[in-house]
């Protein structure tokens, strides 16, 4: 067991009736990381997230919390805490005696409650809402309070289940940045789930993408994006073209009918693959320069760039560029080595 | 502003059927038969009768005995609606079934029986003296009325308590217990202070046709058991004097009001009708 691992989750198996929700997860989190599980709704970050809690056991495997094994322990004993999808604030409290709830719990002295309570309010940038009532708060205003109570107990690991998934994208955006830097100041680990892959990769140190129960792959938000494992992970984070393959030889790759150099090996002689290409690693040039041509068939302007379709025979390019080409056009495409992705094909499925 | 329209006819119910009904009532209590409702001439004769102790005591007695059966009734009923909220939607669907399928009978028929239960040749006396004991006097006394009460009433506590508790978010639950609550501070903090709006509709709609039966202690009380709700009757069937029944119904409704004045106090949610009962 290594010293800065918060968690450790070791052969994580879980089962509803028969179907397998969570498949072999084995990831340990660090101490001080913000991490984000991020996959679509049923990949089973959810209940990952739930078995960390406590509110989940799972049907096969262990769960690991600072070297001691918390598999079996309830949800009150664990020094972990939660910050659930729609925040779960008490009706019938105040904002006060809702975020000190946990304290009066553990039975704190009435005077550090207070001094607590201030203080976290302070964080929140909640200052004189202690004697509201939560259904005269805002969304936003609900789950500052949501966070609050929960990092008022000082919890070494705080778990965020989609947090923001009910505020509007100015206020989303917003609090992404504001939950990032209270993780940096506060210095505790967080387990962020999200289905948001934008949100992923602008708050996290570490990414862990997950479908199907599975986790597909685990790294920086640089390295998710650059160098995704998968054509699920490709297309999962940002828009991707993903074409059949085949691969020749080690860097030799056909594709659209065409033979291009990519930087890829390590794969069998003709070989099946995927081939990921980012819509805005697609240059846009002359037809008789093009590596690539087809004709134009939709331009949709996005504000920073023109998302641009262009089909060629039976395969159809998405092109992200500022130069604009109107429909009907012909045009030619280029794409550099490295920016060709080549990916093994998942056989199951 | 056509919306109006279609209130006239409940208004007119209303009118008929509650409104005049009750000043009918409030004229007859403060006229007597010497006098007549006719001339107007008001008095408070009846409600100085009612001053005997006499009769002070069977409304202290049926105050008391739909006091005890609204607490037995919370006692039973909190806990059996905690075990039905708790189950999974389709055996808490049987159960709410089994609860009220008895409702369906009659009132009457459902009271007799117990007749037939109790009583000194009865079923349950039948088999306490195959097993060596003497027959016990088990009807026409405080035990049965209450036990009739409560039979009759428990599912009114059940049901309004029911369907709170199942509206409580089960996420609240784990909520608390992520701060550290245990099973019962999350009993005592969570799910009974969010029940209470539940509670004190179940005990206004136990309390109300309890302090006011007089069907239920007629057949368990036997003939001579007097609550409040049977000496009224016997005033409009027996004694015939309209003028005095009257003014007890007056003084049964203002003792209701205030039991209801004083539950609504506990109850923390105003919105909706929480306040017409």
């Amino acid at each position: 067991m290594e010293k800065n691992h918060a968690i450790d989750l070791k052969n994580i198996c879980k089962e509803y009736g028969g179907t397998r929700v969570l498949d072999n997860i084995n990831l340990y989190i660090r101490k001080n990381e913000f991490l984000t599980l991020l996959g679509p709704s049923g990949c089973g970050k959810t209940t990952t997230l739930r078995i960390i809690g406590g509110f989940e056991q799972p049907t096969e495997g262990r769960v690991i919390f600072e070297g001691k094994d918390i598999t079996n322990m309830p949800p009150y004993e664990r020094q972990i805490n939660t910050v659930f999808q729609k925040y779960a604030l008490f009706p019938h409290m105040d904002v006060f005696d809702n975020i000190a709830f946990g304290l009066k719990i553990k039975k704190v002295p009435k005077d550090e409650i207070k001094t607590r309570v201030q203080e976290m309010l302070r964080l929140v940038n909640l200052k004189g809402f202690e004697n509201r009532t939560i259904d005269s708060l805002s969304g936003g205003q609900q789950q500052r309070v949501a966070i609050a109570r929960a990092l008022v107990n000082e919890p070494k690991v705080l778990l965020l289940d989609e947090p923001l998934g009910a505020l509007d994208l100015k206020l989303r955006k917003e609090m992404q940045i504001e939950l990032k830097n209270m993780q940096k100041r506060v210095g505790i680990t967080f387990i962020y789930v999200t289905h948001d892959q934008e949100e992923a990769l602008t708050m996290s140190d570490t990414v862990v993408v997950m479908d199907k129960g599975i986790i597909q792959q685990i790294g920086t938000p640089v390295d998710i994006y650059n160098e995704p494992k998968n054509a699920f992970v490709a297309k999962f984070i940002g828009e991707s073209n993903i074409i059949d393959g085949i691969m020749h030889e080690d860097f030799v790759v056909e594709f659209g009918g065409r033979v291009f150099d990519c930087v890829d090996s390590g794969f069998n002689k003709n070989e099946k693959v995927d081939v990921v290409i980012r819509p805005e690693d697609l240059e846009i040039t002359t037809v008789e320069e093009g590596m690539i041509t087809g004709t134009v068939t939709s331009v949709t302007f996005k504000g920073v760039h023109y998302e641009i379709i262009v089909q060629d025979k039976d395969i159809e390019w998405m092109i992200h560029s500022t130069i604009m080409r109107p429909v009907g056009t012909e045009i030619g495409m280029n794409v550099i080595p490295e920016n060709i992705h080549i990916m093994k094909k998942v056989m199951s499925q | 502003m056509k919306m109006r329209w279609g209130a006239y006819p409940y208004i007119l119910w209303i009118a008929i059927f509650i409104v005049v009904p009750l000043g009918l009532i409030l004229l007859y209590s403060l006229t007597t038969s010497d006098i007549g409702i006719r001339n107007l001439e008001l008095t408070i004769t009846n409600f100085k009768k009612f001053l005997d102790p006499r009769y002070l005591d069977v409304l202290w007695r049926s105050i008391e005995l739909a006091l005890k059966s609204t607490v037995i009734c919370l006692a039973l009923g909190y806990p059996m609606a905690m075990i039905i909220a708790r189950e999974n939607i389709r055996k808490r669907n049987v159960l709410i079934l089994l609860f009220v399928i008895p409702m369906w009978m009659n009132f009457l028929l459902r009271t007799y029986a117990w007749l037939t239960l109790l009583g000194k040749n009865g079923f349950i006396n039948y088999i306490i003296t195959k097993l060596g004991f003497g027959p016990l006097n088990l009807i026409y006394n405080d035990g049965a009325v209450l036990l009739g009460m409560v039979y009759n009433f428990l599912p009114f506590m059940v049901l309004p308590i029911y369907s709170v508790l199942i509206k409580i978010e089960k996420s609240l639950i784990e909520a608390a217990e992520d701060l550290g609550a245990s099973r019962l501070e999350v009993f005592t903090r969570i799910i009974f202070p969010l029940s209470i709006p539940g509670i004190v509709t179940g005990i206004t709609m136990v309390f109300m046709p309890a302090v006011s039966t007089f069907v239920i202690s007629r057949l368990l009380g036997g003939g001579q058991y007097m609550l409040i709700g049977n000496l009224i009757e016997q005033q409009f069937l027996g004694t015939g004097d309209w003028h005095f029944g009257s003014a007890m119904s007056i003084i049964m409704m203002v003792f209701i009001l205030i039991a209801m004045a004083i539950t609504s106090k506990f109850e923390g949610d105003k919105e909706g009708g929480g306040g017409l009962w």
